[in-house]
């Protein structure tokens, strides 16, 4: 922030004493207050907010690189499985979970620290350099940057009280004194520099904020199925470190009915066209029904929480009986999609109530069923145009008894045999195809499985972040700020009017940018020209400058020169 | 749905434009090449005539405190001279018959199938080339940067080339995801932010290889007949293109991080193109930091912009080619 490479170098840091040698060193040179306070100015310093900045670039790289538990925990699943040597070590490493790791947190709170530190001295300069006036008019206005002259029959009085209220017209801040006037313009810059840090930080704290005290979770639902918001509902809940799970919003929902609509023509045959769903809920308990139509991009909002359509795919409804010829189970049971384009879906069902045996099947949901003579069943488009249930049997023992939870759409095999196709043991393992309605007998007398038909599921995604609408302010009134501070130019004018003879006033104008200032020249120009004219100054009458004459013959782009190098003090400096 | 027609139209007028800025380009090289030679070959009689302003090879060693800009049509001048302004003229006449094809190509793209036209890779690489030919045009008619022509036809050739060969689809229907008025606003916005920030690299290469031969004595560099403005100009003007480029930049992600909310429930999730997005903002939120920090500035900064640049690039082809995350219907 300030210039601080001469402080610096005078507050060197302390020399590591010899370990060996026990002795004092013979000359402090700082002692812990002066050491912490060149810590400071080194954080606060723009070299190390820059480096800290490409530090915080740099670390964020691995994030979209080397797949993250936070984005897609099956893909690191399969990473850690392919690189079992490496994967520990990213693992302590923390490159599974970058941007919730200690090292990227460190990296950007230290540059918050660093902004916070550049960011209250320059607040208290700015707001001093609100007060001020213009700062006095330089002895020689010759040398600045934009400077023109020209002579005048009138009086310094008439002159500078024109030249005030030219200036005052174009909202400078203006002091006129007798014989010069002091303007200057572009407060703005600064102002928007400084809101736009402000709300960076803000957009930081509402970031975090959202993270602590909201909630991320999905819960497959079914047609006909409801939903209430507890956790033991979701299939996965992330809820916020701040947030007490039992507390999320009570809202209840009815999934009655989910549609998707794919392209039935051309090259993209098969592609999702559109997906909605319908549900009825009831913002709390006891509260009535209202009916909502969810679509992408169009969530359900009740009470700070939204909803929105993930993953969709078929649940077959069926009736299983057993040896004893009743009904055992009846349900929709969910199959996962195996193949994204033609929802060729994967799933298992489980009868854990058939006698003799247990009893569980496991197979594809075809939606448009269709034979390849090599790869065998498959389905040709997303569509349930011609449903058919794919299944292979088990006897035995689900190993649903012991106690321990296993997943809803894998077998566990260990204790069930596969039923055959025919009683000789040679034969191959049974295998039905159904169309809805449809039944097919077990072998062996074991019982029946009907294919009553098919609803589907979709996978509700259920968020809520508090910090969002803050954050929405905070990203707005950094892009307010970032355009302030980039499109503003503050810039200082002077205007001297000297009657060295009688009845001839030679009108000086001066400008100074404080950053790259195109246009300068131009401004200074109209101000030239509105003054010439109020003065009754014929236009020939200009004594254009060496320089005037020197920027006119040469690219326009010459003209409007860099004029950091000015040399004149702005009252706000850079950061180093 | 997709009006074939219209889409074949648009595919032969980016083919057609493409073949057009291939004419322009040569027009430009042409423009160089005979430039150059009339400037050896115009010293002796020039000096000869004693008539116009005379003029030494910008050889090394030579002095180039004699050497002035040719305004056009300036007395004295010898046939080369007038060759080299023509094919000039003419490289520019052929860069805006281009555009027009282009725009004209965008627009039955957009007609065709009844969207905005920057729903995949193709259609954004054609909309963003035609950003930066407006760009270039844009700044045509208020400096004399005719010199940029040679530069920006270049990389705009190179990626049409590309999207009509490499990375042509169909015209088509995209994805549920991607029906959203946010695909209107935010995708403009990085649209025009990647031309933008193309013509600041097309600057900052420029300005870094003249700044190379001002620091080997070689003298100022001329396209033509034309003398190239100095290094610190250009970089001046880099950075404008920049600190234009940059707020829009940022308006594209504010957009991007609005939509994302409204489809998947988070502003903010660390997906690839998110966090590329947010390399690229930063790297270019260092470079602006670097233009007013003393050690920092001129050669320093403009590296920083080159790999600002680098991150964009990668974000827009990297990303989509070899990263799997929620941008993937983006498909090539």
């Amino acid at each position: 922030m300030t210039t601080i490479s001469s402080g610096r170098t005078a507050e060197a840091p302390p020399t590591d004493p010899d370990p060996v040698d026990r002795t004092p060193p013979r000359m402090p040179e700082l002692g812990p207050l002066e050491l912490l306070r060149w810590m400071w100015r080194q954080l606060t310093s723009m070299r190390v907010a820059l480096i800290l900045l490409f530090l915080l670039a740099l670390a964020a790289v691995p994030g979209s690189v080397i797949p993250q538990t936070a984005q897609n925990p099956a893909a690191v699943r399969d990473f850690v499985a392919a690189h079992p040597a490496a994967a520990p070590w990213l693992d302590r490493l923390g490159l599974f979970n970058v941007f919730g790791s200690i090292w990227f947190a460190a990296i950007y709170l230290l540059l918050f620290v660093s902004l916070v530190g550049c960011f209250l001295p320059r607040s208290w300069q700015h707001a001093a350099a609100l007060r001020a006036r213009p700062p006095a008019t330089p002895r020689n206005l010759a040398r600045l940057p934009g400077y023109r002259k020209f002579e005048t029959g009138a009086g310094p009085g008439p002159v500078v009280a024109a030249a005030g209220q030219e200036l005052r017209r174009a909202r400078f801040r203006v002091v006129v004194e007798p014989r010069t006037v002091r303007a200057e313009k572009g407060y703005l810059r600064e102002t928007g520099n400084l809101l736009f840090h402000l709300a960076v930080l803000g957009l930081l704290v509402a970031f975090a904020a959202g993270k602590m005290y909201g909630f991320r979770g999905t819960a497959l639902v079914v047609e006909g199925d409801g939903f209430t918001n507890t956790p033991t509902q979701y299939d996965a809940l992330t809820p916020g470190r701040m947030l007490d799970p039992d507390r999320l919003s009570p809202f209840t929902l009815e999934l009655s009915d989910f549609s998707a609509r794919y392209l039935e023509s051309g090259p993209q045959r098969g592609q999702p066209a559109d997906f909605a769903a319908v549900v009825d809920y009831a913002p709390e308990p006891g509260t009535a029904m209202q009916t909502h139509r969810i679509r992408v991009n169009h969530p359900l909002e009740a009470r700070g929480v939204k909803v929105f359509l993930g993953a969709h795919g078929y649940a077959p409804v069926v009736t299983v009986r057993d040896a004893d010829g009743e009904i055992v189970f009846h349900g929709a049971v969910p199959f996962i999609r195996q193949e994204p384009t033609s929802l060729a879906s994967g799933g298992v069902i489980k009868v854990p109530d058939a006698v003799p045996d247990q009893l569980g099947f496991d197979g594809f949901f075809l939606p448009t069923a269709a034979f390849d003579p090599k790869l065998g069943p498959i389905s040709t488009f997303p569509a349930a145009l011609n449903p058919r249930l794919v299944l292979t049997g088990w006897r035995g023992d689900l190993g649903m008894d012991a106690g321990i939870p296993q997943s809803v759409y894998r077998l566990d095999t260990r204790k069930l045999i596969q039923l055959r196709a025919g009683s000789d043991p040679a034969a191959g393992p049974w295998r039905t195809a159904l169309a809805p309605g449809q039944r097919a007998e077990l072998p062996g007398k074991l019982g029946s499985i009907t294919f009553d038909g098919y609803r589907e599921w979709v996978n509700l995604e259920i968020a809520k972040d508090p910090g969002r609408i803050p954050a929405l302010v905070s990203a707005a009134l950094a892009l307010i700020g970032l355009l302030l501070s980039l499109s503003i130019r503050r810039r200082r004018v002077w205007v001297r009017a000297s009657a060295d003879e009688p009845g001839r006033t030679v009108v000086e104008i001066g400008a100074l940018a404080r950053t790259e200032a195109p246009g300068l020249d131009d401004e200074v120009d109209r101000l030239a020209a509105r003054l010439r004219e109020r003065l009754g100054v014929a236009d020939n009458d200009v004594g254009a400058t060496e320089k005037d004459l020197e920027a006119a013959d040469t690219d326009p782009e010459v003209a409007d020169r860099g004029l950091e190098s000015a040399g004149t003090d702005f009252g706000v400096r850079d950061r180093d | 749905m997709v009006n074939e027609t219209l889409a074949s139209i648009s595919y032969n007028l980016v083919v057609s434009a493409t073949a057009v800025y291939a004419l322009a380009l040569f027009a430009y090289v042409a423009e160089w090449a005979f430039g150059a030679r009339s400037r050896v070959g115009r010293t002796v009689p020039a000096l000869a005539t004693a008539g116009g302003a005379g003029e030494a090879a910008g050889g090394p060693g030579s002095d180039a405190g004699v050497e002035t800009p040719l305004p056009a049509g300036a007395p004295g001048n010898a046939a080369p001279v007038d060759r080299a302004e023509r094919l000039g003229r003419i490289g520019v006449s052929l860069t805006v018959l281009a555009c027009g094809l282009h725009l004209a190509g965008v627009l039955t793209r957009g007609l065709s199938v009844g969207r905005v036209p920057w729903g995949n890779m193709y259609e954004f690489v054609t909309a963003g080339t035609l950003v930066v030919v407006l760009v270039y045009l844009g700044l045509l008619r208020r400096f004399d940067a005719r010199w940029l022509g040679l530069f920006v036809t270049m990389p705009v050739l190179l990626a049409l080339g590309a999207a009509v060969t490499v990375l042509y689809v169909d015209a088509g229907q995209l994805m549920p995801a991607l029906h959203s008025v946010w695909l209107v606003i935010h995708v403009a916005a990085a649209v025009i932010a990647s031309g933008c920030f193309t013509i600041g690299a097309v600057l900052t290469l420029l300005y870094l290889g003249l700044d190379l031969r001002v620091r080997h004595g070689l003298g100022p560099a001329y396209i033509g007949a034309r003398r190239l403005p100095d290094p610190d100009v250009i970089d001046r003007m880099a950075y404008r293109v920049f600190a234009f480029a940059f707020p829009i930049w940022t308006f594209a992600v504010i957009a991007g991080a609005i939509w994302a909310e409204n489809a998947w429930g988070r502003y903010w999730g660390w997906d690839p193109k998110e966090t590329w997005s947010f390399i690229t903002w930063v790297v270019f939120a260092g470079y602006l930091h670097a233009r007013v920090t003393a050690g920092w500035k001129g050669r320093a900064a403009a590296m920083i912009a080159l790999v600002g640049i680098g991150c964009l690039l990668f974000n827009l082809f990297g990303v989509n080619i070899w990263i799997i995350g929620k941008h993937s219907y983006a498909k090539i």
